[in-house]
């Protein structure tokens, strides 16, 4: 399917393409074993200007939108979802600096942000506040020149590796969902330290590690936007890093799918590739058409985004959830299509179907999706009336 | 510092079939790529410009379809661009070929000069040390380690069958280098965008100012006059039997011949 990209679109995608094959997919599988982070591939990505993507101009970005970020990612995912997570979950982090950040905050992060010098990683969920994130403990309390941090968040993506985070506290617990704030805080900051480093089903090359605050001091500029628009900030942040999720899904998806199609030509049983049994081509049939509508889906609720419009909620939740849904199918399918071998960590398949879960439960589980796509249909409907 | 990086456009020898019949390369439909020593030979101009600061060009002699490596080149972080292009330079051999790259590196002017170690279509390794012949400057071949470079002179390691030499040459001198050199970088998205709008410059004979009897097929003296597969090498035996008897053949040959 021809999606008309520009020249520069599609020079996005061949250099993405291009570090997938040379840089990634020789290590990926070493990676995954020795849940090692991809430092290396980082640092190419960032001499490839990949962190600049959807970083303004004036910052030092090429300040390209939402469209040319899923590109990247999901050219990347076709080859590893744990790298293209540590990717991603760096934009993820961002976007409260870019959305909502004081002119000063800009200034001070976005160009080493968008040089790939220093990683981004974004701080919502806790112990207690996964779905639900109005169970946050983590607190901040204005003292003097200073907001004062105590609280530990759990399985944050960049977490100890990152320079840069991106927090979400309660400021004011009176005042329910309108008592929390988002903070910048750098590593190095006193009484910020990291908590016990997962060890994960998938996206192995990617750090999942807890976020210690014990009475962490962040200077009063550190506050994003004003106090009280914590969760706003965390909720556009979502809205505009969600379709990241559903590009990862329709990355990992292709790239699984390939290697089953690959592997079925060659595959003989009874005589034949197994390619030649109706069972398989039905399986690959509906894989490539399932693929191709998440892509368009995908590709449609970017360009949604980039248009300008002011609520892409119900539109990214869509495509967060249809892609990673389509990418769990689609691994688990080309592990069936290629039996035993598909089982095997000797084919990547093996790795993408363990990495295609996180897809369905990381920045909202799709249970949250369905939820909110139906929250937002019931007001639309609400509405027209 | 100035530097200029030679750089051949060679078919992707990993995709390339022969023509038994006459020995040549089947070109048609064969991408076409950066001669890969020479991808080594931008990394390191480009790292050295990193160091000292100046500029990177990239020379090549070619159809007008070499313009797509130069692009490439420009992608990596060259500066500049030139392509030695013209009818004119039909059929060259090594001499003709050095002959007109050190015209255009006369013309642009270089402290330092980086070629790859060899063509993996030509083979022949000769065309480096014939530029800086023709520029009569000092060069070093099978570069595998700068170890310095100043504005007045480079020290480099260099492979030898036996070893390596280190040697210091003053500048202007041009270096022909290996692989293990350095690793190519990938190209950025800015220089993706740069080399689509570059402007790569082109010039003929004419222009560099060389007689028609020094390049091309006039300019050389060298004919290919048969391609052919050498056949293997000889003097060679080959051992058969149970490996123990053949372990005790082999100690015996080897004793024999004084080489144990
Ligand atoms: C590898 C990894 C990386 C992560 N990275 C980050 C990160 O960088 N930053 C960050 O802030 N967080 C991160 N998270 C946290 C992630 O966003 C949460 O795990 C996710 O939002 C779900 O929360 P939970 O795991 O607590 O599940 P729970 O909320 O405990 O949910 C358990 C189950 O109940 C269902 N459920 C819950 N509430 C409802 C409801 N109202 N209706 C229907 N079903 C419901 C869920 O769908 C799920 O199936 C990461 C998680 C993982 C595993
Ligand atoms: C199919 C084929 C047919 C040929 N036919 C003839 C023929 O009819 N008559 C004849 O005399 N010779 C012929 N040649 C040889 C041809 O002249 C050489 O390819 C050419 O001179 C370069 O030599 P080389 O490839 O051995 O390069 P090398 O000497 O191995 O190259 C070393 C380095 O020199 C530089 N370099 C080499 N060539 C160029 C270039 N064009 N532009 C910029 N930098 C360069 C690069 O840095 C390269 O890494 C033929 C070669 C081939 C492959």
């Amino acid at each position: 399917m021809d999606y008309f990209l520009s020249e520069e679109q599609l020079m996005i995608k061949e250099l993405c393409a291009q570090i997938a094959q040379e840089k990634v997919i020789p290590v990926r599988a070493e990676l995954d074993e020795k849940e090692e982070f991809p430092w290396e591939i980082m640092k190419v990505m960032a001499s490839s200007d990949l962190f600049g993507l959807f970083i303004p101009e004036e910052y030092g970005g090429l300040g390209k939108g939402s469209f040319e970020l899923t590109i990247a990612v999901e050219e990347l995912s076709k080859a590893c979802l744990g790298v293209s997570t540590t990717y991603a979950a760096n934009a993820l982090g961002t976007y409260p600096i870019l959305l909502f950040g004081t002119g000063e905050q800009k200034k001070k992060y976005l160009p080493d942000i968008a040089a790939g010098k220093r990683l981004v990683a974004f701080g919502l969920t806790e112990a207690n506040a996964g779905s639900d994130a109005g169970g946050t403990r983590t607190t901040a309390r204005l003292e003097g020149d200073h907001y004062v941090i105590n609280g530990t968040k759990q399985w944050i993506t960049n977490g100890g590796e990152a320079e840069i985070y991106t927090v979400i506290a309660i400021t004011d617990r009176s005042k329910g969902p309108r008592g929390a704030s988002a903070f910048i805080v750098e590593k190095g900051t006193p009484g910020f330290s990291f908590g016990k480093k997962e060890k994960k089903m998938g996206i192995r090359a990617s750090a999942t590690r807890e976020l210690v605050f014990e009475d962490c001091r962040v200077p009063k500029e550190n506050l994003i936007s004003k106090e009280g628009m914590g969760f706003l900030v965390a909720m556009k942040t979502l809205d505009s890093s969600r379709v990241g999720v559903g590009a990862q899904g329709v990355g990992v998806a292709q790239g699984a799918f390939d290697e089953a199609v690959k592997f079925a030509r060659q595959r003989v049983q009874f005589g034949h590739p197994v390619i030649g049994f109706q069972a398989i081509q039905h399986m690959i049939a509906d894989m490539a058409t399932e693929i191709e509508a998440a892509r368009a889906l995908v590709y449609a609720a970017a360009r949604y985004a980039d248009s300008g419009a002011k609520d892409v909620t119900k539109v990214s939740s869509m495509a967060k959830l249809f892609a990673t849904d389509v990418a769990m199918r689609v691994t688990t399918n080309s592990v069936q299509v290629m039996g035993g071998s598909g089982y095997m960590r000797e084919y990547p398949v093996e790795k993408m179907m363990r990495d295609a879960k996180i897809l369905q439960i990381y920045e909202g589980t799709n249970q949250i999706q369905r939820n909110v796509i139906a929250q937002n249909i019931i007001k639309e409907a609400a509405k027209a009336k | 510092m100035k530097i200029a990086v030679c750089i051949k456009q060679v078919p992707d020898t990993a995709e390339v079939r022969i023509n038994r019949e006459t020995g040549t390369l089947i070109r048609e439909g064969v991408p076409s790529i950066i001669n890969p020593y020479d991808t080594h030979a931008i990394e390191a101009a480009l790292s050295i410009r990193e160091m000292l600061g100046g500029t990177v060009c990239a020379v090549t002699m070619g159809p007008p379809q070499a313009e797509a490596s130069l692009r490439e080149a420009i992608s990596l972080g060259v500066d500049e661009a030139f392509l030695v292009t013209g009818r004119e330079f039909a059929g060259a051999d090594t001499l003709a070929t050095a002959c007109a790259l050190s015209g255009v590196i006369k013309k642009i002017g270089a402290d330092l000069i980086i070629c790859g170690k060899q063509a993996i279509d030509g083979d022949t390794a000769q065309v480096g040390p014939e530029v800086a012949e023709f520029l009569d400057i000092p060069h070093v071949s099978y570069v595998k380690k700068i170890i310095e470079v100043n504005a007045e002179s480079i020290k480099v390691e260099r492979m030898m069958d036996d070893g390596s030499d280190i040697v210091e040459a003053g500048l202007p001198a041009l270096i022909t280098v290996v692989r293990e050199l350095n690793t190519p970088r990938l190209p950025s998205l800015k220089g993706k965008m740069n080399a689509k709008k570059a402007e790569i410059k082109k010039m003929g004979a004419a222009e560099l100012g060389l007689p028609p009897e020094v390049v091309g097929f006039n300019g050389s003296p060298t004919q290919v006059k048969k391609i052919f597969t050498p056949g293997p090498r000889g003097g060679r035996k080959q051992l058969e039997g149970p490996l123990e008897e053949q372990i005790d053949a082999l100690i015996n040959e080897l004793l024999e011949k004084k080489c144990l």
